[in-house]
């Protein structure tokens, strides 16, 4: 099976979240009553006119500009004719053989890997309303709530190798856009889908195979798993000497099949022609230059920073910045505690764990950068132990208090009062003669266990430090 | 004299000195549409009752139905837009009634202004007032003929290849088409989105100045408006030309011209000539192939343009009876086939076929091209030239009928109007004669771009020497 070569290219369509349309006025909002966010130029109705938002152009310029590419500086957009309920007009505003960007990249690091997959192209075009099939009523209705919402199509190279490949350079790019600030990527409210191109081919072929186009799916989880279902239905096609037949399948997520969607009778013929309704134009090369130079840190560049500013190794940093809103938390605590590294043990460990099970981003968590440097300090000094520090951590995000307040009120701070651990430690030591007996021959690792033993006793309280003195102590006495 | 027989400029003078009250005027305008418009049909229907806004301009105006207009039924003259009341009004109706503005009418067109002869309305054709059973030109023949039988002091056509100029010619009245980009198109119902403009048709010269100070001016809603301030075009009514070149192509004057036609232009070239203009012999090398662009440009852009109509969200909606495909494309497909008449059928498939791939680059990339071709063919006259003057229409009205039958001598009727619309730049057409029928003769001056200014000059000093425009029909 292995001499096969996978080929895959990937079309994402990225809602960008600027405030208002495209091409005209109307708020750009997710989640708002049907047909409530219309106006004539978004329904289509007749006389309306489209007037670009320079917001999208410029988030379209800044997000391409991240992704390496080459911008034309001539602006226009065409008609891509076709008839569909929810596309108002009878074609799309769309961007054909002038995109408003080319010839880029992105570079996809993972933990242990690292690949540079080429962007095509990059294009702007306006998003279609939504159909609603009401089967009691046996009629479709039409949301036109989404018609003009400005899309990013970004287009790769067919440079993409494994599903897994395809599934790295999802989380990059949505990262990369997240840090842009310009879409919230949200595959759920449908903010940036996915269609993938397909195929196989002997290692050493320059030809590709005949390609499946991947369509409907909803997480990135998705996507790898209908590649994965297809790579492994054309090896077993091409092993079995079957013919691949070039077409357009649905990916089933329940049953994690492809489904065939229901062949064309023809192939569409889009009519592709400019758009007479707006005028192109030629950007200005200061204008783009001055969004070259507002560009925020990207994600690859703030990995670098870290490691040389803060002496954190390769993997923590690449934990830190996977996440632009962690890495901003890890960046405001630095200020208030000098220990970096220790910080970014606490959010790589504990909290990532945390949110993981909350299934939450950090945001959501309103935990502030002092009651996390302060959680981090009170272990450091000793009032809680390393253990009951994420305990500490876990009652924060659930009550929302300080550690402070939750340590105290709790009483969950370290026992390092010897009067009162000497009562427990005296117990311990009756009950467990024979080690006590070993500790006095002078077995000295033979104090662990019994300081284990207080430990559990006093609840994790006890401070182990402490409490090895005290034991020897004891026992040498008695 | 009756107020409906008056220019506006007239009336203004009336009520300045109180003589008249705009509620009067627009009674007595609404009475001639009672008494004459059963004859003529220039209207679609009457408007609403009109508001008697406060406004500088209390004339009463006749609308072409493919500009929407709040709570009016406009259509395009196609019944697949019956009962479609826009919630909008175009940028020109706003300043109309923004002006004071009298709305007398929605008036009659061709369907999706396809048309030269007001034919192809799914209202039944409108006549032209000189002769009912004569054509009024297209497509704003209603805008044309409301004007010329005294039914509205002004009105507003739109002009995609000729559709004001060929008209006002056609009924003895002025009409412009100012450049492209000068009047917004918000709210007008496209037809070719790259030619289409809107522009006044008026009893004389000054009051085509006046409506144009109306409607002229940027437009943010509209992408195509170009930002350049709006002059007083009154100031252009200077009754001289002495110094000025009037340029005259010899592509002009060539076969399929009506002798009558050519007698009167030439005429008014003599004149112009007297009167002090300078006039030379030009070529427009490309216009032999402006009628085939054209045809190739405005129906790519009119199938695109067209595609809304699909019954999902307006107009009509015609169930299929049986459902053979799908329910969606059966409705579609029914639609359309029951709400579009045939020249909007023959246009729409001529545009997706010069659209379709493996044909663009054959049709509509070379449509494109020549049109270059033919702008450059007027940046070279308008070097050293003021205008170009040209008849506007090789025949006077043709019968009802006479040409339905044949679509390709409709689309010549075009041939003096097109390359104007193809080039960006403004043109006007001003009466200069009858035919021995007693049916008007009309000429089309031609400028750069925003030079509207000069075709007023000279179509005003022309009429200021000739009495053409004073002379009415009997209806």
């Amino acid at each position: 099976m292995s001499q096969f070569e996978t080929v895959i290219g990937l079309e994402v369509h990225l809602q960008l979240s600027t405030a208002t349309k495209i091409f005209c006025g109307c708020a750009n909002r997710y989640g708002c009553g049907p047909n409530t966010n219309v106006c004539p130029v978004c329904l289509g109705l007749p006389g309306s006119l489209p007037v670009l938002n320079s917001q999208a152009m410029r988030y379209a310029i800044t997000a391409s500009l991240a992704l390496n590419a080459r911008i034309n500086g001539f602006v226009k957009f065409d008609r891509k004719n076709y008839y569909y309920p929810d596309l108002p007009k009878g074609y799309q505003i769309s961007q054909y053989d002038f995109p408003i960007a080319s010839d880029g990249y992105l570079e996809v690091k993972t933990k242990d890997t690292s690949a540079r997959v080429r962007i095509k192209r990059a294009h702007l075009e306006e998003d279609a309303g939504k159909l609603m099939h009401d089967n009691a009523a046996g009629c479709s209705l039409v949301d036109y709530n989404r018609t003009g919402t400005p899309l990013l199509e970004i287009v790769t190279e067919p440079d993409i190798r494994s599903p897994q490949e395809a599934y790295d350079y999802l989380n990059t790019l949505k990262l990369n856009l997240q840090y842009l600030g310009i879409s919230d990527c949200d595959m759920e409210k449908g903010s940036l889908r996915c269609d993938a191109n397909v195929s196989i081919r002997p290692i050493g072929a320059t030809a590709f195979g005949t390609k499946a186009e991947l369509k409907n799916m909803n997480s990135f989880k998705a996507v790898k798993a209908a590649l994965e279902y297809e790579v492994t239905r054309h090896r077993q096609m091409a092993i079995s000497g079957g013919r691949i037949v070039q077409e357009t399948l649905l990916w089933d997520d329940i049953k994690g099949v492809t489904v065939p969607m229901r062949s064309k009778e023809e192939a569409h013929d889009y009519r592709y022609f400019p758009d007479p309704d707006l005028v192109p134009f030629t950007l200005d090369p200061a204008f783009v230059d001055s969004l070259r130079a507002e560009l925020p840190e990207l994600p690859l560049q703030k990995q670098e920073r870290f490691k040389e500013q803060y002496g954190l190794n390769d993997y923590d940093s690449f934990i830190l910045i996977s996440d632009r809103s962690i890495s901003e938390f890890f960046e405001q605590c630095a200020l208030l505690y000098q220990n970096p590294k220790n910080i970014a043990n606490w959010i790589s460990g504990p909290l990532l764990k945390e949110i993981n099970q909350r299934k939450c981003v950090l945001t959501d968590l309103k935990l502030t950068s002092e009651n996390f440097v302060n959680l981090i300090k009170s272990v450091d000094n000793g009032v809680v132990s390393n253990l009951v520090g994420k305990d500490v951590l876990t009652a924060m995000l659930d009550q929302g208090r300080s550690a402070d307040v939750i340590i105290q009120e709790g009483g969950w701070a370290q026992v390092s009062d010897d009067s009162a651990l000497t009562v427990i430690v005296d117990e311990v030591i009756a009950q467990n003669p024979s080690v006590a007996a070993q500790i006095k021959e002078g077995k000295a690792n033979a104090v662990g266990f019994l300081v284990g033993q207080v430990m559990k006793k006093s609840k994790g309280k006890a401070n182990p430090k402490k409490l090895s003195e005290l034991i020897t102590r004891r026992i040498s006495n008695g | 004299m009756s107020p409906h027989c008056l220019t506006a400029h007239a009336l203004l003078d009336l009520f300045k000195s109180s003589k008249v009250t705009p509620q009067e005027v627009f009674e007595d305008v609404s009475a001639r549409v009672k008494l004459v418009d059963a004859k003529i049909h220039a209207y679609i229907h009457p408007a609403q009752k009109p508001s008697f806004a406060a406004g500088a301009f209390p004339i009463p105006i006749g609308i072409k139905d493919n500009l929407c207009t709040i709570g009016e039924e406009i259509t395009c003259g196609s019944r697949i837009l019956k009962g479609f009341r826009p919630p909008y009004d175009a940028a020109v109706v706003e300043k109309i009634k923004r002006s004071g503005g009298l709305i007398v009418g929605v008036a009659n067109m061709d369907e999706f202004a396809f048309g030269s002869s007001t034919e192809s309305s799914c209202y039944g054709p409108t006549f032209n007032p000189w002769d009912l059973s004569r054509v009024p030109g297209g497509s704003s023949g209603g805008s044309a003929a409301c004007v010329a039988a005294d039914e509205a002091v002004w009105a507003l056509g739109s002009d995609t290849g000729g559709s004001i100029r060929q008209p006002a010619s056609f009924c003895g009245i002025v009409g412009m088409k100012p450049t492209y980009g000068r009047v917004s198109r918000y709210g007008l119902i496209a037809f070719a989105s790259s030619l289409d403009q809107i522009g006044p048709l008026t009893k004389d010269v000054t009051d085509c100045a006046l409506l144009m100070n109306i409607i002229a001016g940027y437009d943010e809603r509209d992408s195509t408006s170009v930002n350049v301030p709006a002059p007083d075009y009154t100031k252009a009514l200077i009754k001289d030309i002495k110094g000025m070149t009037i340029a005259i192509p010899k592509e002009a004057f060539v076969e399929g011209l009506d002798p009558e036609v050519r007698k009167a232009v030439e005429d008014a070239v003599a004149l112009l000539r007297k009167l002090g203009a300078k006039i030379k012999e030009v070529s427009l090398p490309h216009t032999p192939y402006a009628v085939a662009a054209y045809y190739i440009v405005a129906t790519a852009e009119a199938s695109s343009n067209l595609a809304r109509f699909d019954g999902v969200r307006y107009g009509l909606r015609v169930s299929p009876k049986k459902v053979r495909k799908n329910a969606l494309i059966d409705m579609i497909e029914e639609t359309r086939s029951q709400g579009f008449g045939n020249e909007a059928k023959r246009r729409i498939m001529l545009g997706t076929y010069a659209l379709s791939s493996g044909y663009y680059d054959a049709y509509y990339l070379r449509g494109q091209k020549v049109r270059t071709l033919i702008k450059g063919d007027f940046d070279a006259v308008f070097q050293d030239c003021d205008a170009v003057l040209t008849p506007t229409s090789p025949t006077t009205a043709f019968k009802i009928g006479e040409k339905t039958s044949d679509p390709l001598s409709m689309y010549l009727s075009d041939i003096y109007t097109i390359p104007a619309n193809l080039a960006g730049v403004p043109a006007l057409s001003v009466p200069c004669g009858f035919s021995k029928q007693g049916l008007p003769i009309g000429l089309q001056l031609t400028a750069k771009a925003f030079a509207e200014e000069t075709l007023l000059r000279i179509a005003y000093t022309y009429e200021q020497n000739t009495e053409w425009h004073l002379t009415k029909p009997a209806i």
